[in-house]
């Protein structure tokens, strides 16, 4: 990887079925992320994608630009929900750049959207080169 | 929440450490569509959420009523199956925006010989409407 290089985007669709799925291997049964009701009584628009679902998401993104490079550091502020809908899907677009490649270390530039939207603020990854 | 500065400093430890066995890994990695060898770099979250919990139950906040507003890893290592893993959480800051509370936190992440692999910083946004940061 060289800087400047920019990596194909990677498009992810995301199911109620999926944060189902994600809760219980994760443990954060929150239920904003499965109810309707309570989403809304929070004052949600919906159902959410747990924010680490999303920066997941890039890890999955990341692992597979860099075949499986080791991480050191990875990141994101979450700004903006992924409302999942109770039927069909959501799609998450990740795209990356190489940011720098320096003392063996590689910096990739995210970004990631859903339906045009920004999601995750100041995602940032750095893997060994 | 009492949110106040005597906050500031006091640490939450999981309620018992973790072992990363394959399976949970795997369950973990297919739920993200992550294919490739070893642990996805999300996976320490499930260590942090403990520690996180510890924090929400100490302070006798609703799960519900907290919306994650940033999360930042650093690795010293990657992580490993049969790996023997705690978090201890220390808030780091306090802040109150919007009626909103804003909670910072940073959880360190050791193995069974007590070796730093891996620290979570992250923001916990608490009683506002409002998605975190946006």
């Amino acid at each position: 990887m060289r800087a400047g290089d920019v990596l194909p985007d990677q498009v992810f669709a995301i199911t109620r079925g999926h944060l189902v799925s994600y809760a219980a291997a994760s443990g954060d049964q929150n239920p904003i992320h499965q109810d309707e009701e309570v989403a809304r009584s929070v004052g949600l628009p919906g159902v959410i994608a747990h924010g680490m679902y999303t920066l997941g998401l890039v890890g999955t993104a990341v692992a597979t630009w860099t075949e499986g490079a080791e991480v050191v550091e990875l990141g994101a502020k979450f700004t903006s929900p992924v409302v999942v809908p109770a039927e069909g899907a959501v799609e998450v677009v990740v795209g990356g750049t190489v940011k720098s490649v320096a003392d063996g270390l590689v910096t990739l530039a995210l970004s990631v959207t859903s339906e045009g939207t920004k999601v995750l603020g100041m995602p940032r990854a750095v893997v060994r080169a | 929440m009492p949110v106040d500065s005597a906050l500031v400093g006091r640490a939450f430890p999981a309620p018992a450490p973790l072992t990363v066995t394959e399976e949970r890994v795997t369950a973990f990695a297919a739920s993200l569509g992550h294919d490739s060898r070893g642990v996805p770099p999300t996976f320490p979250i499930v260590l942090a959420f403990d520690a996180m919990q510890a924090f929400l139950d100490a302070e006798q906040v609703d799960l519900h009523r907290i919306v994650h507003g940033e999360q930042r890893f650093t690795y010293e290592r990657p992580l490993r199956i049969g790996d023997e893993l705690r978090a201890t959480l220390v808030v780091t800051g306090v802040r109150r925006i919007g009626g909103a509370d804003i909670v910072a936190t940073a959880s360190e992440i050791r193995d069974a010989a007590g070796e730093l692999v891996c620290t979570g910083k992250a923001t916990l946004v608490h009683g506002g409407a409002s998605e975190g940061e946006q």
